[in-house]
């Protein structure tokens, strides 16, 4: 009994049996049964169906609202979720991605390269995820290694050159914990960038648009703006390495979640964030097509922001912004 | 934001908590009995095979700078527990029980003092703080240390023995790396040294932000350092770890770190390459308030000159 116009969509939340959707899930199999049920019988429901529809409208609002943050990060990490690629495919009028940090590697955790938005240069750069199991081996889950970074890096400093702001998408589960990773130095490409990019002459505006998995999210995530899809998260540690460490047990990944307060509100309270952009009803990959609209909309909206600031503005701001982030008394 | 520093670590001894217990030790290296005034005197390194054992942040300062001059700034800072954090224990239960154990307020001591009379801006942490973890105090203090260097043009040392990020302050630890990091970008566009020494075992967000970012980097011999801990990786690539993985030999073979240089002779270490880097410096602008002060100070009598330098100093 499904419905002929889901046939050919991604595959839905519902599909994913996640618990939190099930009242959800039951009033769209009525509906469904309800709807069957008055063409064989060539009956006229339309008042009952129409008026369940609207419930489950409600409902998953309700829903939506309460999800506890553990249910928001099974969100962030939905397999069917819009990736880095699948944003700048809609949102970009044309992209021309380019390669390797001219050291050792192109990294495909990491995709990077020059953009046209509505007609503007952009440089963007980005965690790319895979979509199925060889293309999740190809880009290694989004975990990037030091040549990401050193990619990364060396296109934004092109950026800078030319004049040209900077928009970057994070979504990364970590940097890649890996033996050559560390061989190569992880941690000097990730501490490269970070100062780096605070010196950046040129608007940085980053997106967090699923999973900011700590410093592999920071390493390209210094920006005069930061700001975070609704459904995504941003984290110094993945709760489940958390709870391994503080509650000696992985099982208790969503207590960490809590704990770990990395939901867009309270990154939001914290600082950390300087916005929420909204996702569509049932999270970004519902409807990635309003999601990208939204994307687009913000980011045209942001880049105007910088439009008259000198380069010693863009520079002293972004600094003063990270400056003031930390909670301490004395 | 007028901060005091108090001469706390003018003269440091090493503490009696740092040596292991008796007068006679087996060394959890090598299993040779070794003296432990001979241990003290050594630094905490093994007279027979060299081991380095955890050493206070208060005892390494002592053995780096000039006697008596060493002048603490922003000590009393302190972490509030933000997320108001609470796993097995809450995060304020063990904020306090690392006060009470270790006699800091945090897991660093920041200040100054003069290395073989170059004033240095000296920055150690101290593992037995949370295991040296870096939240909002570690990061600011790390990152006003920097600022004085700039402001007083001093170069800045910073010690480091971290397990990364504090999980407790989640995002905000995180954010102290960009924080750090920025200011040591300021500190390099002011051609003053940066000076970076790795001990055990140093990872996670502190290898991942200022440790990295020396002008030099020096490790202590056989330190744990890296980005991922050693058990993660082995669960990710699920194979044994090569020989010596994430050991400063390993990461000066692989072109990570300029040198491994012992305990003992870290000073001298650390005052050719200062001494070499900032003689070709042009002499400072204006004649800081420290030296003044400490002038004016030996004029009057002669005495107090530290608790004098101490309060003429305000950091914005
Ligand atoms: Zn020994």
């Amino acid at each position: 009994m499904r419905r002929k116009d889901t046939k050919n969509k991604p595959k839905s939340i519902m599909e994913m049996g996640f618990d939190f959707e099930k009242p959800i899930l039951e009033l769209q199999t009525k509906i469904a049964e309800l709807k069957e049920f008055s063409e064989a019988n060539k009956i006229d429901m339309s008042s009952e169906i129409d008026s369940l529809e609207e419930k489950l409208k409600e409902r998953k609002g309700e829903v939506y609202q309460n999800l506890t943050p553990w249910q928001r990060i099974q969100i962030a990490r939905h397999p069917a979720r819009p990736y880095t690629l699948d944003y700048i495919s809609r949102i970009m009028d044309e992209f021309k991605e380019l390669h390797g940090d001219r050291r050792f590697a192109d990294d495909k955790a990491i995709v990077a390269g020059m953009a046209k938005l509505d007609g503007q240069n952009v440089m963007v750069i980005g965690h790319q995820k895979g979509r199925d199991v060889k293309e999740r081996t190809y880009r290694r889950f989004g975990m990037p290694n030091p040549e990401g970074y050193r990619k990364a890096l060396r296109i934004m400093k092109l950026a800078e050159r030319f004049n040209v702001p900077i928009i970057t998408f994070v979504d990364t589960p970590g940097a890649y914990p890996g033996v050559g990773a560390e061989e190569r130095g992880q941690a000097e490409a990730i501490a490269v960038n970070l100062e780096e990019m605070s010196l950046l002459k040129v608007p940085v505006i980053v997106v967090v648009i699923g999973e900011g998995g700590s410093g592999g999210a920071l390493g390209i995530g210094v920006g005069n703006r930061v700001l975070i899809l609704e459904y995504a998260y941003y984290s110094v540690i993945s709760p489940e390495g958390c709870a391994a460490i503080l509650w000696k047990s992985g099982a208790e990944a969503p207590r960490a979640a809590d704990a770990l307060k990395l939901t867009g509100k309270d990154l939001l309270k914290l600082g950390v964030v300087d916005d929420i952009i909204p996702e569509p009803a049932g999270g970004a990959h519902n409807d990635t097509e309003a999601m990208a609209k939204t994307l687009k909309a913000t980011l045209l909206n942001e880049l105007k922001r910088f439009k008259s600031m000198s380069p010693e503005e863009i520079v002293t701001s972004r600094y003063e912004k990270f400056r003031n982030l930390g909670v301490y008394v004395g | 934001m007028s901060l005091f520093g108090r001469p706390k670590y003018s003269k440091i001894f090493i503490k009696k908590k740092d040596i292991p217990q008796g007068l006679w030790e087996k060394c959890k290296n090598c299993q040779e009995i070794i003296h432990k005034r001979q241990l003290e005197e050594n630094l905490l390194t093994c007279p027979k095979c060299n081991f380095l054992y955890p050493i206070s942040a208060a005892a390494r300062i002592a053995s780096l700078v000039d006697e008596g001059t060493f002048v603490e700034i922003n000590g009393e800072l302190r972490s509030s527990d933000p997320l108001k954090f609470v796993d097995s224990k809450p995060y304020s239960q063990r904020q306090e029980s690392s006060i009470k154990s270790t006699g800091l307020n945090d897991a660093i001591i920041t200040g100054w003092g003069t290395i073989k009379s170059i004033e240095t801006a000296l920055g150690v942490m101290d593992f037995s703080f949370m295991g040296g973890s870096m939240g909002s105090v570690v990061g600011e203090k790390v990152t006003r240390l920097v600022e004085f260097g700039i402001k007083r043009e001093m170069p800045v040392v910073v010690i480091s023995a971290s397990g990364g990020a504090r999980m407790q302050e989640s995002t905000l630890s995180l954010m102290q790396m960009a924080k750090t990091s920025a200011a040591i970008g300021r500190l390099r566009e002011k051609n003053l040294p940066y000076i970076s020494i790795l001990t055990n075992p140093t990872t996670g967000g502190t290898t991942a932000s200022f440790a990295s970012l020396g002008d030099v980097i020096i490790a202590e011999p056989k330190a744990l350092i890296g980005f991922a801990g050693p058990r993660v990786i082995q669960q990710t690539i699920k194979q044994d770890l090569p020989d010596g993985f994430q050991k400063s030999e390993f990461l000066l073979e692989h072109g990570l770190v300029d040198m491994i240089v012992d305990r003992k002779d870290m000073r001298d270490t650390l005052h050719f390459i200062l001494s070499f880097l900032i003689s070709g410096r042009p002499a400072k602008k204006n004649e800081n308030v420290g030296s003044q002060s400490a002038k004016r100070g030996s004029r009057n009598n002669g005495s107090g000159t530290v608790e004098e330098l101490a309060m003429a100093r305000s950091i914005n």
